[in-house]
Formats: structure tokens, C-alpha cells, sequence
């Protein structure tokens, strides 16, 4: 905090922002000191991209889904969706479909499936947990009805586009054969990056972003302020749909698959970044660039878990776990004591 | 002043289901001046209040707003017809800034200029003296200041009728002072303001003209200058004015046994300061003091509602450990908490469910109340405190605020307590249930029964407790008794003056 003062800030950090300061900085500490104790892979800049590389699609859902938590909701439908829009799409390229018509069914999926639990969340006033979980369901029903083995997209131009990868030189490594093999960026991370932005632009200079605020901070007092709030509600599990359509065609164009298991758990990742990264479950309060370093805080740990020779899947469970429950302290510790000093 | 009407209602019907809210209610108000709505819980201010800013649709009736007859939809409808409202409960976003507030859910492009919104807010909080700065959290504004931002919103939306509902309940003196001159101030632009409070002095201190309601009908519209306070409040309430003098000043107070019943000694909790308590078997005596001296943390710790820190407790003169309100319970304390909305009432239970839950609580769960029982009592309740209900199974969140906090009280009163802590008993309650329930804590108080009362109207303490504690900066700074029991003593001590 004292070192923040030098920004000269106006006003004190919000809730939001200091929840998001802390991620940042816990992910630049974990980060340098693996970069310092493990050495290795963490030394080369391709290790970060590596993880924005296998996380892209992630990293999208986890947008949709900030949206939604700020707005008081929840959408766990986000993980299935992505695996039936990978699955569709694989299906359609392997028929020697269009290439822009495979994008435009992976944005179908996605707001269908937004269009739908929307209008039952926020016009019918169900449940979301229930709603998308009914969701959830009927999306990974339909993966496995397309198709119960795996689908490569056999497609030229799908093929073509997956190659297209920015190439950095400059940030590339040695190989032991002595080769530079320059830093790589997949076409997906450029498009989780824009997705990003939209979405923070969304939530900080759009009417309809500052609305979902003030619908989660206090959803009779958006009513009385003239906020229609049902359409609003309804906006964020559109996005978050269509954010998951797209997340799809992104983890497509990573796997070149589609296979019924795809985005496995993917929404339960999802939710973990956002709330790592500072968004709360009680909605009002969040940040999409907090949820962005909470994803690649996820993904460091992990990969400090499998370079530290602990390959086991059902450890990067456990740390996964173990570092959601520790920064859910940390917020209920730093909120609890701002609270108390408001208070006197 | 004008007489040009701003703003006519006429014939307003609204139904309910089982009560007729409103039967064909009339109101006027002109521009340039501040209107009072006056009535007991139940008469139906709220309710009209309601039909106008569109939060319910009337079933019959009309509106019309400078002569042309309107229809409103939906809160932003009547906003965007010039109708603003300030609520009791501030209605606006704490996770939001300030100028955000002002701004939000109104007309403009997609794209939102903040840096421009931040002007414009600060210019009008200058212009209207109001102490906050636009880019402030809301949530970290006092509540006075959210309310005048809340008005400051109505103004800048160029409002032709501003209504402020019960704006006063939850501001000191001061900003009471601070809010009439806005509302003054806004007055003298030509702004229609409706004011509904249950202060009366405030009513003679600010408006022009005062509208009556009673049970859902009109009574009628008098100039303020023309009606005494008196007869204004057997308007209210119906009834003739010897009744309203039942508990005079004069009324000897019954001196209590000299048996103790509860004593604290360097009791203190996460929020209050170690203090010495005690209290006789029978007796009322009171905390008082301003708006976060300590008075309600205080009794807070003594029913273990906050984290106790520390003291000795005695109960009966035995000593007691009371860190939980069970723990107070089981020794025969109960407690109506100051916010009935957030400690007290449950909504969506019924009234019957309501009034048996503290009993329930102390039998343990696994000695359930029959559903006649349960019945029984409430059906005792609800007709000893004359609670207006349309049954016992009404959820008691569609009940009005007195008749809620009769609930509670009914709910205390069925563990059959050797002491009774009120918080706040009659705030925001008409003045009818307010006598009643001062009544109330006398008789309970002959029949042996201890009581804490706190309230912010000195008078009504005075009129009943026999004891004040009174609290300043979170510290017991004076007892008064007997002959020290008045308004200008307790004035003084309050005050910190020479006592």
C-alpha cells in the first residue's frame, strides 16, 4: 500500500483493484522464483508463452465468466460448451466445410447456448447455478452424441491457419543442437489478448459494463437507478457464451482435435482465475486483467509443480486447490482488516 | 407561491391481495413546494409513493404531470417523466463511485466518459455544498452524504418532483439541517417536493402543505400553518386527542424492585468499550446518546451479539457467561435488534413462523411446537399487539414496518423474558404503534419484566424509562434519575457540557 502512494492516487485503492494488485504481484513473485530456484524451462521467455500458448482458450472463458461473476451470477456451463463447439467444429472442417463457416458455427454455439440459459436466468428468473448446470449437461451430451471418438480436423485451410504462428527471434533460445529456435505465439493467444481488452474496455467504459457493476453490487438499487436489469443480465451470459464459442475454435486450432473429454473441468478452472484474480463470488467487485494474471498464476503454479518432479496429475489438483483456498484467505484477510479500519 | 399544479393524482386505487392499499386516494402537488405525506405504518404513503415512481401499477386512477396525463411503467420511466425519488433505504450502488451513481442507468451513448461524468458531478456537488468528491467510492461515504448524492442525482436529471422517503431516519442533527437546505434550495427552483417522515417537527420546521392518509383513504390537505401538531397527529391516527395524553409527563414511574436482575462489570466486546451495567428487576432504564456513541454496541455485548471480549456477568446474582445470544436467551434476555431488516425479521416466513422462532430456538430442535400450538400463539399475538396482518400466514416481508417490528416483539414476548433489550423499538413506526408499544414496556416493566429501552427521540425515553445511561464517544459519561430526568439535562450531558 505505501508503495502504491507514489502513483499519486487520487483515491484509495478500490476493493477491486487492490484484490488485482495482489494477484499481479503474487504471480511476478512465483514467477521469479522459479525462475531463480528451478531454472530451466523458466529462464526462456518461450516458457511464458508456453503457458499462454496451452491456456488461450482458457484464458477467454475465464473473461465470459468474470462478466458474469461481477454481475452476481454464475455460469458453469462454460467448460462443455467450449468441448461441444471443438467437437462441431472438428466435424464440420472433417466434411470440407468453409473455413468462415466453421468460425461462424463455433459463434453460433456459443450464443445459442448464451441466448438460451440467458433468457431462463434472467426472464424466467431460474436459478443460474441450476440453469447452466442443466446446460453443462446437455453440452457434454451432445460432444459425446457427435461424436465418441476422437475428431482430427482434416482441412486444409483449418491446417494452414493453425501454422500461421507469430515467430519471435529475439525472445527465442538455443536448442542443444545449437539452433535458435525462436520464441512462438499462437494465433489463439492474440486472440485471448483482444478478448481481454474488448472485455476490459467493456467492463470499464461501456453503459452496459458499468451496469452489470452496479446490478452485482446491488441489484435493487441498479432497479431504482433505472437500470433495466433483466437485459443486462441477460447481456453478460450472452457474452459469456459467445466467449465460450470462441474459446472453442481457439482450443480447436491448439488441439486440431475435437475429442469428448476436451475442456475437461475447463469451468472450474475458469472460476478459479476469476476469483484469484479478485473478482468475488458475491459479485460488484472484479477485474478481467485480475482474472488474466489469476489464469497464468493457475498455469505458473502448475508448471512449478510438474518441474519440480511431481508429474502426478492429481498434484496439480491440489495445488490448484490449495492456492485457490489461500488466496480466498488472503482476500477475506486484506477485505476484513480495510473494513475494520473504515470502521474507526 | 405558485399555485400552478405540478403534479395530480387523483382517485388512485391499488390492490393487494386480501387488502385494498389504496382506495381512491387524491393528491396534489404543486411547484415550488414541499409537500408532506403523512400517515400511520399501513396508511398507505408508502404504497402511493410506490404507484408514482412505478415500482407498482395502480389499478385505477390517474396521474398527471403538469396538466398531461401520464402512465408509468417502471422506476425509470417515472424517472425520465421528472419523477426522482430518494428512499429510507439508500438505493444506490457502494461498489460504484460517486459520480457513477449520479450518471448510471440514465440516457447517453454506449460509450461512458468518466473523466467528463467526474466533472459534471463535481461541479453540482460544489454548487448544492455537498462534501464528496466524484471519484469516491459511494460505499466509503457516511449515509447522509449518500443520500444527498442520491438527491443530487434527482436534480441533475432536471426532476420537476423530488421525493424523499423518510430521508431523515438515519442522520444526525446536523446533516438534518444540511438536507433542509437543499431541499429549501431546491424549492426555490421550482422542484415539487414530497416529504414523508415520521418526525413531526421536522414536518413544521421544512414543509408547506401536508397530506393525511389513513388506512388506505385520503383524511385530507391542509396548509402547514393552519393545522396544529396535535390535531395533525389525531389525524393520523384517528383518534381523539385525551387518549394521546395517556402517558403524560406527570405519570408517576413505578420504582422497581431492589432485587438486580443482570449486572456487567467491565463488560466490553469487539465493538464497546468495557462499561458497568446493571439493571433492577422491573426496571426501565435506557442508553441514549448520538448516533454511534456506542449505545447499541453496548447492549449488543451485554446480549452477546457482537464478540465479548471481556467482564464478569451476573445474572440473579449468579455469575453467568454470556458470549452468544443463546447464552443470553437461556438466561431469560431477549433482544429486538436496531435493524429489523438485517437482525431481525426473516421475509419470507410467515407471521406465525416469525413469532415462534425465539421459542423454537430455546426448546432445541428437537422439541418441535406443534402446528396448533404455533398457531395459537400467534393467533394471541397478532391480537394482543393488534399486528394488521391479513392472516398468520402472510409472509411477514409484506407487512408494514410497525406492524414487522410488532412481529419481533411478539416473538420475544413468547419466551416469556426476565429482561427485554429494544433497540430502537418505534424507529420509522407511526406514532399510534409507537404509544402502544410504549405502553407496552410499562406494562411489562409492572409485571416484573426489565427492560433496555434506546431510542434517538429523548422524549419518548423520558416518557418511559426511569433510568438514562447516557453515552458519548463510545464512553459512559453520566446516569441520570429522578429529577435529573430531562430534556435539557440529558441535552447537557449528550453534549458534554457542564453536567
Amino acid at each position: 500500500m505505501r508503495k502504491l502512494s507514489l502513483l499519486k492516487r487520487k483515491e484509495p485503492l478500490s476493493d477491486t483493484q487492490l484484490l488485482m494488485t495482489i494477484t499481479i504481484g503474487i504471480f511476478f513473485v512465483m514467477y521469479i522464483l522459479a525462475m531463480i530456484l528451478l531454472g530451466g524451462g523458466f529462464l526462456h521467455a518461450q516458457q511464458l508463452f508456453d503457458m499462454l500458448n496451452d491456456n488461450a482458450s482458457l484464458i477467454i472463458v475465464s473473461c465470459g465468466l468474470t462478466i458474469v461473476m461481477i454481475g452476481g451470477g454464475i455460469d458453469i456451463s462454460v467448460g462443455a460448451v467450449t468441448s461441444l463447439t471443438v467437437m462441431s467444429c472438428a466435424l464440420y472442417l472433417n466434411s470440407g466445410g468453409s473455413l468462415i463457416a466453421s468460425m461462424l458455427i463455433a459463434i453460433g454455439i456459443g450464443l445459442a447456448f448464451g441466448l438460451v440459459q440467458g433468457f431462463l436466468i434472467s426472464y424466467l428468473e431460474i436459478q443460474p447455478f441450476i440453469v447452466t448446470l442443466a446446460g453443462m449437461f446437455f453440452a457434454r451430451g451432445m460432444t459425446t452424441i457427435l461424436s465418441v471418438n476422437p475428431q482430427k480436423a482434416n482441412h486444409k485451410a483449418f491446417a494452414a491457419l493453425r501454422e500461421k504462428k507469430i515467430k519471435i527471434d529475439a525472445l527465442g533460445y538455443r536448442a542443444k543442437n545449437g539452433n535458435l529456435v525462436p520464441g512462438t505465439i499462437e494465433i489463439g493467444v492474440v486472440v485471448a489478448i483482444v478478448c481481454v481488452i474488448l472485455v476490459f474496455l467493456l467492463l470499464k467504459n461501456i453503459r452496459l459494463g458499468r451496469n452489470i457493476y452496479a446490478m452485482g453490487g446491488n441489484q435493487q438499487s441498479a432497479l431504482m437507478l433505472g437500470i433495466n436489469v433483466k437485459r443486462t443480465r441477460f447481456m453478460s451470459y450472452l457474452i459469456s457464451g459467445l466467449l465460450s464459442g470462441v474459446a472453442g475454435y481457439v482450443f480447436l486450432m491448439h488441439t486440431g482435435a475435437g475429442n469428448a473429454t476436451n475442456a475437461a473441468g475447463m469451468e472450474m478452472n475458469a472460476i478459479a482465475s476469476a476469483i484469484i484474480g479478485g473478482t468475488l463470488l458475491t459479485g460488484g467487485v472484479g477485474n478481467v486483467i485480475g482474472t488474466f494474471f489469476g489464469t497464468l498464476s493457475l498455469t505458473t503454479i502448475k508448471k512449478i509443480v510438474v518441474s519440480s518432479g511431481l508429474n502426478a496429475p492429481w498434484w496439480q489438483s491440489i495445488t490448484t486447490g490449495g492456492m485457490l483456498c489461500f488466496f480466498i484467505l488472503l482476500q477475506s484477510v486484506v477485505l476484513g482488516r480495510r473494513a475494520k479500519k473504515k470502521k474507526t | 407561491m405558485q399555485e400552478e399544479c405540478l403534479l395530480t393524482m387523483r382517485r388512485i386505487d391499488k390492490r393487494f391481495p386480501g387488502v385494498l392499499a389504496l382506495n381512491g386516494v387524491d393528491f396534489t402537488l404543486r411547484a415550488g413546494e414541499i409537500h408532506a405525506l403523512m400517515g400511520e405504518n399501513g396508511a398507505g404513503k408508502s404504497t402511493l409513493i410506490k404507484v408514482l415512481t412505478g415500482v407498482y401499477q395502480m389499478d385505477g386512477g390517474e396521474i398527471r404531470v403538469e396538466g398531461e396525463r401520464i402512465a408509468i411503467h417502471s422506476p425509470q420511466d417515472a424517472q425520465n417523466k421528472g419523477i426522482s425519488t430518494v428512499y429510507q433505504e439508500i438505493t444506490l450502488c457502494p461498489n460504484l463511485t460517486v459520480a457513477e451513481n449520479m450518471f448510471i442507468g440514465r440516457d447517453g451513448g454506449a460509450w461512458v466518459r468518466q473523466r467528463e461524468l467526474e466533472r459534471r458531478a463535481d461541479a453540482l456537488l460544489t454548487r448544492l455544498g455537498i462534501p464528496a468528491r466524484s471519484t469516491q467510492l459511494l460505499g466509503s461515504c457516511s449515509l447522509a452524504v449518500q443520500q444527498m448524492v442520491a438527491i443530487a442525482r434527482a436534480v441533475d436529471m432536471k426532476c420537476k418532483v423530488l421525493i424523499l422517503d423518510e430521508p431523515t431516519s438515519s442522520l444526525d442533527e446536523k446533516e438534518v439541517q444540511r438536507l433542509f437546505d437543499l431541499m429549501r434550495d431546491l424549492k426555490s427552483r421550482g422542484v415539487g417536493i414530497i416529504f414523508v417522515t415520521h418526525f413531526l417537527d421536522q414536518v413544521y420546521e421544512v414543509s408547506d402543505r401536508i397530506t393525511v392518509l389513513r388506512n388506505g383513504e385520503l383524511v385530507g390537505e391542509y396548509l402547514t400553518e393552519e393545522l396544529p401538531q396535535l390535531q395533525l397527529v389525531s389525524k393520523m391516527i384517528g383518534k381523539e386527542l385525551e387518549e394521546l395524553s395517556y402517558l403524560g409527563e406527570t405519570e408517576e414511574k413505578k420504582t422497581a424492585s431492589a432485587e438486580t436482575f443482570y449486572e456487567a462489570e467491565g463488560l466490553s466486546s469487539s465493538d464497546a468499550l468495557p462499561f458497568d451495567f446493571s439493571i433492577r428487576k422491573g426496571e426501565v432504564n435506557g442508553f441514549t446518546g448520538l448516533l454511534g456513541s456506542g449505545r447499541s454496541e453496548s447492549v449488543r455485548a451485554i446480549f452477546g451479539a457482537d464478540k465479548v471480549t471481556g467482564g464478569t456477568v451476573r445474572v440473579n446474582g449468579k455469575p453467568a457467561k454470556i458470549l452468544r445470544p443463546i447464552d443470553a436467551m437461556k438466561h431469560g434476555i431477549g433482544y429486538l435488534a436496531e435493524d429489523r431488516k438485517r437482525d431481525g425479521i426473516i421475509a419470507e416466513l410467515s407471521v406465525r413462523e416469525n413469532i415462534i422462532l425465539a421459542l423454537q430456538v430455546m426448546n432445541g430442535m428437537f422439541r418441535p411446537i406443534s402446528r396448533s400450538e404455533s398457531e395459537a400463539f400467534a393467533d394471541e399475538y397478532i391480537k394482543v399487539l393488534n399486528i394488521k396482518t391479513a392472516s398468520r400466514e402472510t409472509p411477514v416481508g409484506s407487512l408494514s414496518g410497525g406492524n414487522q417490528q410488532k412481529v419481533i416483539l411478539a416473538r420475544w414476548l413468547l419466551t416469556h423474558p426476565d429482561y427485554l433489550i429494544l433497540d430502537e423499538p418505534t424507529r420509522g413506526i407511526d406514532v399510534g404503534t409507537k404509544l402502544e408499544i410504549q405502553k407496552l414496556v410499562l406494562k411489562l416493566a409492572e409485571e416484573g419484566v426489565s427492560v433496555t429501552f434506546i431510542s434517538s427521540e429523548v422524549e419518548e425515553m423520558l416518557r418511559t424509562c426511569s433510568r438514562l445511561i447516557v453515552m458519548r464517544d463510545r464512553h459512559v459519561v453520566g446516569e441520570l434519575t429522578g429529577k435529573d430526568l430531562n430534556q435539557t439535562q440529558v441535552m447537557k450531558t449528550i453534549a458534554g457540557g457542564e453536567a
